[in-house]
């Protein structure tokens, strides 16, 4: 590579646009489109018993109104499971308008379809239905004892069973030195992105086809949705993600109902429809996730090495199982983190409450894991007077291990082995980050000032990039411009910035020459979707092999014209030249004109390729046998399974014993992702992912109240962390690269909210001396916890500790 | 009965440009200029006055778009992320010293929060003595009212830590052009 890109923080390429108000989200595309609402269910579960729309009809400006029964075909059926699973037993998803059952607030029953969407919102409110309320089934312990059910056909509410282990955790178990067993509650939260879900649907009479943009995370499997639904061949539909304003796993989950109705729609009415959501719609109708209760008992011996470890999970599904069981399978198989752990047996129970479908939110199932795991070792520690540095240090895998086989299956479908990593290094990195060993300083200065100071730490495991694979398109046209596409998405990562550098570097190409197209199925058919930290390392990796096999046809090409030995070019800067002769080169714009043999000129360029143009080779034809016309190449990369980034984070609490406020003091985080395209943007993504981190563990919380009520949906009162909650992340990185690829990423997306709770949780705990089992913990209920009989704990110092070892 | 007035004629300057529309009584200022003016960099991102995506510059005020109806505006100014930047005399787009430190630090991703973030700091940062080093409170207030969920906030701090040097510098040279007697320049 000769022109310096790979690994530089290079400026984004989108901010361009984005900055001088030229997005394109998708409430910007359509300005003349009809616009849709909907009535959704005001119960957490009813039977609808009658819908009266007899008083919408008058409505100037009202266009339609749809409910189940004008349905037809596939769109009258279930909404497909996407991702199948045979402990997934009793798998339910519901129907884009309701059939006959709401099963939790938000559930869209009605559609209906104006000139704007005051219109269709004034005729959605004057729309009446009668419903038969039911009972009804909120959190996991209510679940659990199934005094009453979600789903008629599922009398225990259990939708899963997922069970992994690694040997006789009980035989281990009985054996051990010493046992803990507890019970924790980890608490909902949700994706949240600033930007809503949206649709925007066009359909062309004439030609009997479908363009439609969606705010979406996947949006070749959208395209394939919506034409399985709508009896369309798939070459009759086109799904477009625009600029998309955050996703962070909510709009992974498709079809959603609206990406089916919307389009049906436009279709039936010959005419551009749009939805746009609100903010309350996302509340009450987009995905939740996290809230799980863990029953844990551990073995150990007398220096907090774990023996055994068995989890039991109640995993909190919500209403329906689109997305199958990915979360639960990344809460069981993520949990034990970097640690060597002899005997492990996860059993996770995904079941049915009236609330809103749970699926991945960045992290996906692993900060509840990490939150089991980690709680874990404090316990230990606390137990046996360890340092809870040390305790974790004892347990650790070390660099020596990997390749580290669990025995267990990952949420791939592929064996869970870790690829690569330097958990002890990454550690003591931590602690110097931190200053774990000099806290106890700190903490007797915030006594003297009559705050109380906590210190906790939390390291992780991230499975990323799995496949089963993305594929890129490079071009080099005969302008020089060189285009890019990959199916997979984006919502603000920088994927335009690093498939950039990626293919700059590849090819040798200045950078502002390379155009970037994501998640455009007119321009990449054949994509899975940006999820699990993925889009660097598996589109990343097409995206290198694609530029590359442009390289050796450029090479091919090249050699010809100047009469030399493809081994013997290179190219820099655009221009394809002879190693160490200068002056021996032809640009590589010349070279994509060449690549295309032609008959007519269109411009200047052109002629340089035409049929007069210059002595050819009598001898072959124009195109060589087995050659293809133009300077481009579509290639692929499939991983043989997941790679596995890690960190460590810690955290120092300051809490003011008047108000029990809780403030950060100081979140350092060390940071392997392998090896890394542009630190600016994996820096960006580990700030991101620790805000929503410490807002996952100090703020936010789905409030449902008993009848199944989202209490809290709205920004006033969910609260999302400001500028004034998020503090400043002192950041160490470290590098293992992956061995399963050839650049040596591992995926950086999630990594920053994982250990959040878990490290938060440990540090107030070590601040206020009170055992804390459930996250989030606000100010109140910490003070009650405070001044309840709440378990006392203790940790040990660095300086005190391992002398019972 | 009593007519309901459904529309109304409302004359504002947009981004410097007198516009008039013709807008439903009901609809808010952000319908307005998204829907009627076509300018959709301001964007709704809660509908209650709560993130702050579709601020706007009303007067030179920082004014969330979602909380004010279209008709409040007649007669009044109006600055969108669209009027931040101002051309050149060659015809190009001159940024906001805000947009431009947006970009070197990285203080965006998404971008669907970015409109409110940057009129918002812009206001703040042209209403303050540019000479003077911008304090941490400064920072905290032009940044603190409006939500992010991509970046943590940390480098939109940057980003108006990083605008304010620009302006200082700017200020300073712009004062040492005016050399040797201007007292105005600093002003």
């Amino acid at each position: 590579m000769t022109t310096k890109l790979f690994g530089e923080p290079v400026r984004r390429r989108e901010d361009a646009r984005l900055i001088i108000g030229q997005g394109r989200y998708l409430d910007d595309i359509g300005s003349g489109a009809y616009e849709a609402a909907f009535v959704r269910s005001p119960y957490a579960h009813a039977r609808v018993l009658d819908i009266d729309v007899s008083a919408a009809m008058d409505v100037e400006g009202l266009l339609a109104i749809y409910t189940y029964e004008d349905l037809t075909g596939p769109l009258a059926e279930p909404l497909p499971v996407l991702i199948p699973h045979p402990q997934l037993t009793s798998p339910r998803t519901g129907y884009p308008l309701v059939k006959d059952v709401a099963q939790h607030v938000g559930e869209p029953i009605v559609m209906v379809v104006a000139t704007d969407r005051y219109i269709a919102e004034d005729a959605a409110g004057l729309i009446e239905i009668s419903y038969e309320e039911l009972p009804v089934v909120v959190g996991v312990d209510a679940a659990e004892a199934a005094e009453h059910t979600v789903h008629d056909d599922v009398p225990d509410n259990v939708a899963a069973r997922h069970h992994q282990e690694t040997g006789d955790v009980e035989a281990a178990l009985a054996a051990s030195a010493h046992t803990l067993s507890f019970t924790q509650y980890f608490e909902r939260s949700a994706s949240m992105p600033m930007e809503g879900k949206g649709v925007h649907a066009r359909w062309d009479d004439a030609d009997s086809s479908l363009r439609v943009y969606s705010s979406t995370q996947a949006s070749t499997s959208v395209r394939a949705a919506i034409a399985a639904k709508l009896e369309l061949s798939m070459e009759k539909v086109e799904v477009i993600a625009p600029d998309v304003g955050g996703g962070f796993g909510v709009k992974i989950v498709h079809p959603w109902p609206e990406e089916l109705l919307v389009p049906m729609a436009a279709r039936l009415l010959g005419h551009e429809v749009k939805w746009t959501e609100d903010r309350r719609e996302h509340f009450i109708s987009s995905a939740h996730e996290r809230q799980q209760r863990q029953e844990i008992t551990v073995g150990y011996d007398d220096d907090g090495r774990i023996t055994a470890l068995d989890v039991l999970v109640w995993h909190d599904n919500g209403a329906y199982t689109p997305y199958g069981i990915i979360v639960p399978i990344n809460t069981a198989t993520q949990l034990c983190g970097p640690y060597d752990i002899p005997v492990y047996r996860a059993r996770v129970n995904s079941v049915y409450t009236n609330t809103v479908i749970v699926t991945p939110y960045r992290g996906a199932g692993r900060p509840q894991g990490t939150f089991a795991m980690e709680r874990t070792m404090d316990r230990i520690a606390q137990e046996r007077g360890i340092d809870r540095a040390l305790v974790r240090e004892r347990n650790l895998i070390q660099p020596d291990q990997f390749p580290y086989d669990w025995g267990l299956t990952f949420q791939d479908g592929r064996p869970l082995i870790y690829d690569s990593g330097d958990y002890p290094a990454m550690m003591a990195k931590l602690k110097v980050l931190v200053d774990w060993d000099g806290f106890a300083e700190r903490r007797a200065a915030a006594e003297a000032r009559g705050k109380l100071l906590g210190i906790g730490m939390a390291p992780y495991v991230e499975g990323t990039g799995p496949g089963p694979y993305e594929g890129a398109h490079v071009q080099v046209l005969g302008s020089g411009k060189v285009l890019v596409s990959t199916g997979l998405t984006s919502q603000g990562q920088g994927h335009e910035t690093v498939f950039a550098q990626l293919a700059a570097a590849e090819l040798g190409v200045p950078l502002e020459d390379v155009e970037v197209t994501t998640g455009d199925t007119r321009r990449f058919g054949y994509a899975v979707g940006t999820f699990a930290s993925r889009a660097a390392v598996v589109s990343g990796n097409a995206v290198a092999l694609a530029a590359r096999g442009v390289k050796e046809k450029a090479l091919r090409i090249a050699a010809e014209v100047l009469e030399a030995d493809p081994a013997d070019l290179e190219i820099d800067e655009g221009l394809v030249q002879v190693k160490g002769t200068p002056g021996a080169s032809i640009p590589l714009r010349t070279v994509a004109v060449l690549s295309n043999p032609l008959r007519y000129a269109f411009d200047e360029a052109a002629r340089q390729a035409t049929q007069f143009s210059g002595p050819g080779d009598d001898s072959k034809p124009p195109v060589a046998v087995g050659d293809a016309p133009g300077l481009e190449h579509t290639d692929y990369y499939s991983p043989l399974r997941s790679t596995f980034a890690s960190g460590a984070h810690a955290v120092v609490v300051e809490i003011d014993p008047a108000t029990w406020e809780i403030a950060i003091e100081q979140y350092a985080v060390v940071h392997d992702c392998g090896t890394i395209i542009n630190p600016m943007i994996v820096e960006g993504q580990v700030h991101g992912g620790v805000a929503q981190g410490v807002g996952g563990a100090l703020y936010e919380r789905m409030a449902y109240d008993r009848d199944g009520q989202l209490t809290n949906a709205s920004f006033m009162d969910f609260l999302m962390p400001y500028a004034s909650e998020v503090p400043d992340v002192d950041i160490d990185h470290q590098s293992t690269p992956s061995p399963l690829n050839e650049l040596g990423i591992k995926g950086a997306g999630e990594a920053g909210v994982i250990p959040g709770s878990a490290a938060i949780a440990s540090a107030i705990e070590d601040a206020v001396g009170r055992r804390i089992a459930a996250m989030p913990i606000s100010p109140t209920e910490l003070y009650d916890l405070v001044r309840s009989d709440a378990e006392r704990v203790t940790n040990s110092s660095p300086h005190d500790s391992g002398a019972m070892a | 009965m009593t007519e309901v007035c459904t529309e109304r004629a409302i004359s504002v300057v947009v981004n410097g440009v007198p516009r008039e529309a013709t807008v439903p009584v009901r609809w808010l200022l952000s319908d307005a200029l998204r829907h009627g003016f076509g300018l959709t960099g301001t964007h709704v991102g809660c509908e209650h006055g709560v993130c702050g995506a579709c601020t706007v510059l009303v007067d030179g005020q920082p004014t969330r778009s979602c909380l004010v109806l279209a008709v409040q505006v007649d007669g009044r100014e109006v600055t969108t992320v669209e009027g931040l930047s101002r051309s050149d005399h060659q015809g190009g787009q001159v940024l906001h010293p805000i947009q431009e430190a947006f970009r070197e630090c990285h203080a965006l991703q998404c971008g669907f929060c970015t409109p409110g973030f940057l009129t918002t700091i812009a206001a703040g940062l042209d209403a303050r003595d540019p000479s003077v080093e911008i304090t941490e409170e400064e920072v905290d207030d032009m940044v603190g009212g409006n939500l992010c969920r991509c970046t943590g906030y940390a480098n939109i701090k940057k980003a108006c830590r990083h605008a304010a040097a620009t302006m200082r510098d700017s200020a300073g040279a712009k004062s040492a052009t005016l050399a040797p007697d201007s007292q105005e320049a600093g002003r």
